[in-house]
């Protein structure tokens, strides 16, 4: 299906939605960080789940309940040897990233954290690993510690060794920013952070799709990420999580097949993933996202971030060439890490993110403008917002020509 | 000086010169925008932020012998001619005749396929603010 030497023109060929005109011109989507397209593997799954499979799992004795079980567990089986966890149980599925830190926040966050606690995020998180710790430390008097960061979008881990002591219990950090993709050491972060005996959550959304994850390499304690940054649908999320930890936490919601016994007097709760998986889950998605795992397998992790880290160095050659072809700066960057994935965050020069955006899309590329959920970290570099362009596998080097050429018109425009 | 009707009739016109180039359509936008009259700073304040608006858009309003004016700006440009279209419209006119106004420009240009769902919205709060600024001038003149 897709050749091993990258046959970017074969891997196109995967995805339906790229193949279109927006506004008179071809599309060209740059905004995979914020969600990649579908192959058409996955687009099938879902479609075939409901043409043929459709009934609910784990209950029913007929044989689509039988076919459905056997294609939703045969997701969380692949994500388990995606992650390289002990066992597929460790998998639970949720909603999305999102979903995974507010229900680690909820259970082993309410069951753990006592008053005068401490919580360390870092300054480059997405909201979403803000909030539900921010919410968890005001119910439980908590305090949330934040990592802090150098101008290149780097965390500072002599400040993060500062903040680490007996009162941290819950180290929860984000593997690869979504706003600058700069890839953190975590590896560093989850040694030193289990030094003073806290667990540790990686937020691996936007690392999932660029990096290779080994959860008993890392030994992180617990990650999560979202099927949709991987290729797959929308609505699907894993929380990995130890045994140990997922065994002794309360249940997050109550409902249907969390449950072992229910009487009106008391329930007793099921195992792990089920304890956590209350309620009919996304089946046709889960179901599909095995297809998503398969795709990224086939080409491989590595020739992915191989190729990526390629498009990134072009696309920043490309914005050197207008500075220089204008003799001063006109494009900021935001994100100059030594070890980043294929995301740059940028500015232009007297020209609000939101126009930019606008003109970009008049001629059919999409791009990501704003704050990227993460108000903290724009605050830190004094702007309201970025213009983001990601990078996916599909994307190839003639579209940044195309970007290159946009934005040089703009900022000329801008000059006019 | 032109009617209403006729400023609107006007720009149906100037964007049908575009046809479908949205590249040109939003371009002819900003600089619409740059003839907009520069906005007093002191009257740059969180009271007259049109809220709704995904950018920052500020309206001032004056009332002068029966007339409503609009001092305006945003801190986008596309915005700033999306303004500059209203305030032009509006301009020295009487609270009645904004209030009767018919948007039918708006449609007629292909407004939201042009700006998109959320600036749209954002325009629609610009219309409402400028409307409630004429209801209650007109209810201080009675």
């Amino acid at each position: 299906m897709v050749n091993s030497k990258l046959d970017i023109e074969s891997i196109r060929k995967l995805f339906p939605v790229l193949h279109q005109h927006v506004n008179g011109k071809p599309l060209i989507y740059f905004d995979n960080a914020a969600t990649t397209q579908k192959p058409l593997s996955v687009i099938q799954a879902i479609n075939n789940f409901y043409e043929k499979d459709n009934s609910n799992i784990h209950r029913g004795i007929h044989t689509l309940a039988e076919r459905a079980t056997l294609a939703f567990e045969a997701t969380r089986k692949t994500v388990q040897q995606f992650i390289n966890s002990n066992e597929s149980e460790e998998i639970i599925f949720t909603k999305g990233t999102t979903d995974g830190i507010n229900l680690v926040a909820q259970t082993f966050g309410k069951a753990n954290l006592k008053a005068g606690d401490e919580v360390i995020i870092s300054s480059m998180e997405h909201h979403s690993n803000i909030v539900p710790w921010q919410m968890i430390c005001e119910e439980k008097g908590a305090i949330l510690k934040v990592i802090p960061i150098n101008d290149a979008g780097e965390l500072l881990i002599d400040g993060f060794e500062k903040l680490l002591s007996a009162k941290t219990k819950i180290v929860s950090v984000v593997y690869v920013s979504n706003a600058l993709g700069t890839i953190n050491p975590i590896n560093d972060i989850i040694l030193k952070a289990h030094a003073v005996g806290a667990k540790v959550l990686i937020d691996a959304a936007q690392a999932v799709s660029h990096l290779d994850i080994d959860v008993q390499q890392l030994n992180c304690d617990f990650l999560v990420f979202s099927a949709h940054k991987l290729y797959g649908p929308t609505g699907v999320g894993i929380l990995y999580g130890k045994r140990e930890l997922l065994d002794a936490m309360p249940p997050y919601q109550g409902g249907g097949e969390m449950i072992k016994e229910v009487t009106f007097e008391s329930t007793t709760y099921n195992d792990i993933p089920y304890k956590f998986e209350a309620g009919t889950p996304n089946i046709a998605d889960v179901v599909a996202f095995k297809y998503a795992i398969d795709f990224v397998n086939e080409i491989g992790k590595t020739e992915i971030r191989h190729y990526e880290n390629e498009l990134l160095k072009y696309c920043v050659e490309g914005f050197n060439s207008i500075d220089k072809s204008s003799n001063h700066q006109i494009i900021k960057l935001y994100g100059t890490a030594k070890e980043k994935v294929s995301v740059q965050s940028f500015t232009i020069n007297g020209m609000h993110h939101f126009d930019a955006g606008m003109m970009l899309d008049a001629k059919g590329i999409a791009v990501r403008t704003g704050h990227h959920c993460t108000q903290p970290l724009m605050k830190y570099f004094g702007i309201e917002g970025t213009i983001r362009a990601s990078f996916a596998v599909y994307n190839t080097k003639n579209e940044i020509d195309v970007f290159i050429e946009a934005i040089d018109k703009l900022v000329n425009s801008k000059l006019r | 000086m032109q009617t209403i009707n006729e400023v609107q009739n006007e720009i149906i016109e100037n964007f049908s010169l575009f046809e479908e180039d949205m590249e040109s359509r939003l371009f002819y936008l900003m600089d619409l925008g740059k003839k907009l009259p520069a906005m007093d700073d002191s009257h740059k304040t969180e009271d007259y932020i049109v809220k709704g608006c995904q950018s920052k858009v500020w309206l001032f309003p004056m009332f002068e012998k029966g007339k409503i004016y609009f001092e305006a700006d945003s801190n986008t440009e596309i915005t700033k001619g999306l303004v500059y279209l209203l305030v032009n419209l509006w301009n020295d006119r009487t609270a009645d005749e904004i209030l009767t106004t018919d948007l039918f420009f708006i449609d007629k240009i292909g407004m939201s396929k042009m700006i998109g769902s959320q600036r749209s919205n954002g325009f629609a709060s610009m219309i409402k603010q400028m409307k409630m600024y004429a209801v209650v001038f007109k209810e201080k003149s009675i």
